[in-house]
């Protein structure tokens, strides 16, 4: 409850203090929300499949954004950056889809 | 669900309400160190996502990576390359048809000048410019047809480009005959005394007047007197009546 409740103050937050995201950021920020969206996914999966474990939340949280964020600042050096996102991209999307389809056969049982 | 799901076909409803149960256990609020921490997270992802949408909305150019840019520019550099062309094609149509119309009215001018130079030739307008006159005062009535034919031939030779000799404007088809005492030019009878006026250069024209064996002598040897007198505008009203062509035709 309470992690969801900071999600929305921080939406909120975001909407409203009209933040500008850092040059060297741009091409990273999206890549971590992708990531951090796959990790919270993850972690309510692991809460319906009763193995949920706070530290490990935290821990595949920061560090699927760094290892995104990283990949992608690789990918940029070797000069491969939009190319290596967009893998990031499906693969990050792939996994919400899969954990997705596993949360709602968990709760619809469908 | 699909025929392959796993799930098993008749859901046990234990499990199903143990599985909110479970969900709600863990939406319950707790004050454990990692539950903040999960909280902190999530308040950094909803800022995040809500920055990201916000700049994707206001995305610029520098934004782009150097490929996309590439791209960008490729795409305007194509887009230039087509209009420039279009651009081309239309000013060379425009110029086009400018010359055109400037070529229509040049031939218009054209046609006008060739329709003023017929029309003197033919003797259907007034001409002026320099040239002499003649008068032929001849007493005796010695002077006849060929005579004048002579003259209009002699004139003619020194360049006149329009004569008239009394009334009667002399063309090209003009003829001569005798008329009693005077003589007849074209059906007009032209009487003593002849006023000749041609148009040309005076001195050119007054010259093949006065050569020996010309019409000044011949008409002196007649007893009758000619006197010329050289103008620098003279007008040759007369006009001579067109008829149409019965037989001639011109060549297509």
């Amino acid at each position: 409850m309470i992690p969801a409740l900071g999600l929305l103050v921080g939406l909120a937050a975001g909407l409203f203090l009209h933040p500008t995201v850092p040059l060297a950021l741009q091409p990273y920020l999206p890549i971590a929300v992708i990531a951090a969206l796959d990790a919270v996914f993850g972690g309510v999966r692991a809460v319906l499949d009763g193995i949920f474990n706070d530290k490990v939340f935290v821990v595949s949280f920061l560090s699927n954004v760094v290892v995104a964020a990283f990949i992608v600042f690789l990918g940029d050096q070797l000069g491969v950056g939009s190319q290596l996102s967009t893998g990031v991209v499906v693969v990050l999307g792939i996994r919400i889809f899969s954990n997705v389809a596993s949360i709602r056969r968990h709760l619809f049982r469908a | 669900m699909s025929p392959t799901d796993p799930s098993p076909t008749a859901p046990d409803t234990d499990e199903d309400s143990f599985v909110w149960q479970r969900l709600a256990l863990m939406a319950r609020p707790r004050a454990t160190k990692a539950n903040a921490l999960a909280a902190l997270l999530a308040i950094l992802l909803g800022f995040a996502v809500a920055t990201q949408v916000r700049q994707t909305q206001v995305l610029g150019l520098e934004s782009l990576r150097q490929s996309e840019l590439v791209t960008i520019l490729d795409n305007t550099t194509l887009l230039s390359a087509r209009l420039d062309q279009n651009a081309r094609e239309l000013q060379a149509t425009r110029d086009e048809l400018i010359s055109g119309s400037t070529s229509g009215a040049a031939a218009l001018t054209a046609a006008q000048e060739r329709l003023d130079t017929l029309r003197v030739l033919a003797g259907t307008a007034q001409a002026h410019g320099p040239g002499i006159r003649m008068t032929i005062n001849d007493p005796g009535a010695k002077v006849t047809a060929p005579l004048l034919l002579d003259a209009i031939e002699e004139l003619r030779d020194a360049g006149a480009e329009a004569i008239q000799v009394g009334s009667a404007r002399v063309v090209a088809s003009s003829y001569f005959g005798q008329a009693g005492s005077g003589v007849e030019i074209d059906g007009t009878t032209v009487t003593n005394p002849y006023v000749i006026l041609a148009i040309g250069d005076p001195q050119t024209l007054s010259s093949a007047m006065e050569i020996p064996g010309g019409l000044s002598e011949n008409v002196r040897q007649l007893g009758a007197t000619i006197t010329t007198n050289q103008s620098t505008d003279l007008v040759v009203g007369a006009l001579h009546t067109l008829r149409e062509p019965r037989y001639a035709r011109p060549v297509p």
